[in-house]
């Protein structure tokens, strides 16, 4: 077929951020490339791993939390990561996994979200974010088959249904839509047992980012790469609030309130598990 | 066998320009005012999708007249400018001057090279922390730039309305009278008496969008609820 102008601008006609720089600027993408030689699969380069988010329903909206902890080994990488972000005004994003590629895959992702908003004039439905983080992640498979594997958990309100809604990735994209709680990362198991029994449907606000904090907590007392509330050096989890007036960062007085009721219902209580 | 007629490259330009500026004075008037709180923008523009003033970046609005398939593709692409550019470098090194600069240079390449010069008027404006620290720029459809102070009005009736704001600019305005100022002006360029708020595109570059908003992201679009109430606060 002839090759005219108007077919030339309607094939460059896109609102995909990450499909302008495949065309115009490879060289900025994240290089999904698997490595050449040198490290074999099952021994992955030492880089620090982000562990542990919880995300969780509520009446209204829905909360996402993580802890602070980032682990390379049994070392401890770092006291002050940070692993929700906020991905554009109605929804968040938490990550596990290998913490360079999941931050550059989240910077890229909030880029691609505002990227749509600017070029469209409007959101993307929450259901197409999701869809989109899916295909981000299947980017990323031939790393992950190589021990560096992102797992990210994803929330936000669905500003048409009116709800808040949760969903989960495996690392080759697979999108999976949870209902009520879910929480990813090496103490994921240990926070769902705790989701298990402090959640209930139609938590008010406050009571969930308790709920949130605490299956935290949990996680962090019996997986060595989850660091719980740190009252030494002030640090609480980043938590996130998102509902119909958008995403909200929970503030440190807050945290430290709740961190601070927990540990002391715990002390009063005198068991040891 | 037939000879070219010999055009001077005067008169090639000439007739390029007018022809550009005709296209532009078809148009209905764009304003941007810096003021107090930030930077306002208003357009009269009946249509409620097909905007004439969009969100570049942050701090970084966009506002046009002219043909609007010409100035949607420049706004997409200064778009991906800014996108990429904060993208690999980081989200402070966008600035006003350095998209500015390219559209000049694709609008002085179109004027010279392309069949036809883009019948588009062009403004950038970045909000900064202070009055002082904003940055107006005007682009021409021959890719000239310029620097501009206070207030910028393009389109149709550009000397009608501009000697309106000119009157009633102040150093300042918050944002409801800046609005109303503008559309004082841009009814100066009209027969009927006044504007409905439905004709009208209105955004603003929030000064304080940080503290007031908690997003770095400025730029906000004024509902037609939002207009109707300030144009009604006016006694």
């Amino acid at each position: 077929m002839q090759e005219t102008t108007a077919n030339k601008v309607a094939a460059h006609a896109t609102s995909s951020f990450t499909e302008h720089l495949q065309r115009d600027r490879p060289e900025l993408l994240p290089q999904y490339a698997p490595f050449a030689t040198g490290t074999s699969a099952g021994q992955p380069p030492a880089v620090p791993h982000a562990t542990t988010i919880v995300a969780m329903t509520y009446a209204g909206g829905i909360v996402m939390a993580g802890d602070r902890r980032a682990t390379m080994g049994n070392i401890i990488a770092s006291r002050h990561i940070e692993k929700v972000f906020p991905a554009d005004q109605y929804s968040v994003l938490g990550i596990a996994g290998t913490a360079g590629i999941a931050i550059d895959l989240t910077r890229l992702f909030q880029v691609e979200l505002e990227h749509y908003e600017k070029i469209e004039g409007t959101l993307l439905s929450l259901d197409g974010k999701a869809n989109r983080l899916g295909a981000m992640i299947r980017g990323n498979l031939p790393m992950a088959l190589q021990g560096l594997a992102v797992v990210p958990l994803f929330a936000g309100f669905d500003t048409a249904a009116g709800v808040g809604r949760l969903f989960s990735y495996d690392v080759t994209g697979g999108r999976y839509e949870e209902q009520e709680h879910h929480a990813v990362g090496s103490g994921s198991m240990f926070a769902r047992g705790a989701l298990k029994k402090l959640w209930r449907p139609n938590l008010p606000e406050d009571e969930a980012i308790s709920v949130a904090v605490e299956s935290l907590y949990d996680a962090a007392d019996d997986d060595s790469a989850t660091g719980g509330p740190d009252p030494v050096r002030q640090l609480w989890p980043v938590v996130y609030a998102v509902n119909r007036a958008g995403a909200r960062r929970v503030s440190d007085r807050e945290l430290a309130a709740m961190a601070g009721n927990i540990i002391e219902s715990r002390a009063a209580a005198r068991r040891e598990a | 066998m037939t000879q070219q007629f010999y055009v001077s490259p005067e008169q090639l330009m000439k007739d390029r320009a007018d022809f550009a500026r005709k296209g532009i004075a078809r148009g209905r008037s764009v304003i941007v005012i810096s003021c107090e709180d930030g930077i306002a923008l208003v357009a009269e523009n009946p249509s409620p999708s097909l905007h004439k003033i969009g969100e570049i970046y942050d701090k970084i609005a966009f506002a046009a007249v002219g043909k609007y398939n010409e100035f949607e593709s420049l706004r997409q692409a200064g778009v991906r400018y800014a996108d990429v550019r904060g993208y690999s470098y980081d989200r402070d090194d966008v600035t006003a001057r350095g998209l500015a600069s390219v559209y000049a240079q694709s609008l002085g390449a179109v004027f010279t090279a392309e069949q036809k010069p883009f019948e588009v008027e062009l403004a950038v404006a970045e909000v900064g922390a202070s009055q002082d620290l904003d940055h107006l720029y005007r682009l021409t459809f021959d890719g000239s730039i310029a620097d501009e102070h206070n207030f910028i009005v393009m389109g149709g009736q550009a000397d009608k309305v501009s000697g309106a704001i000119e009157g009633g600019w102040q150093r300042d305005l918050p944002f409801a009278a800046a609005i109303r100022l503008a559309v004082r002006g841009l009814v100066t360029d009209n027969e009927a008496p006044d504007l409905p708020a439905k004709a009208l595109e209105v955004a603003v570059l929030d000064r304080s969008s940080e503290s007031n908003r908690g997003t770095r992201r400025a730029f906000r679009r004024l509902s037609n609820q939002d207009v109707v109430e300030l144009l009604a606060e006016e006694s």
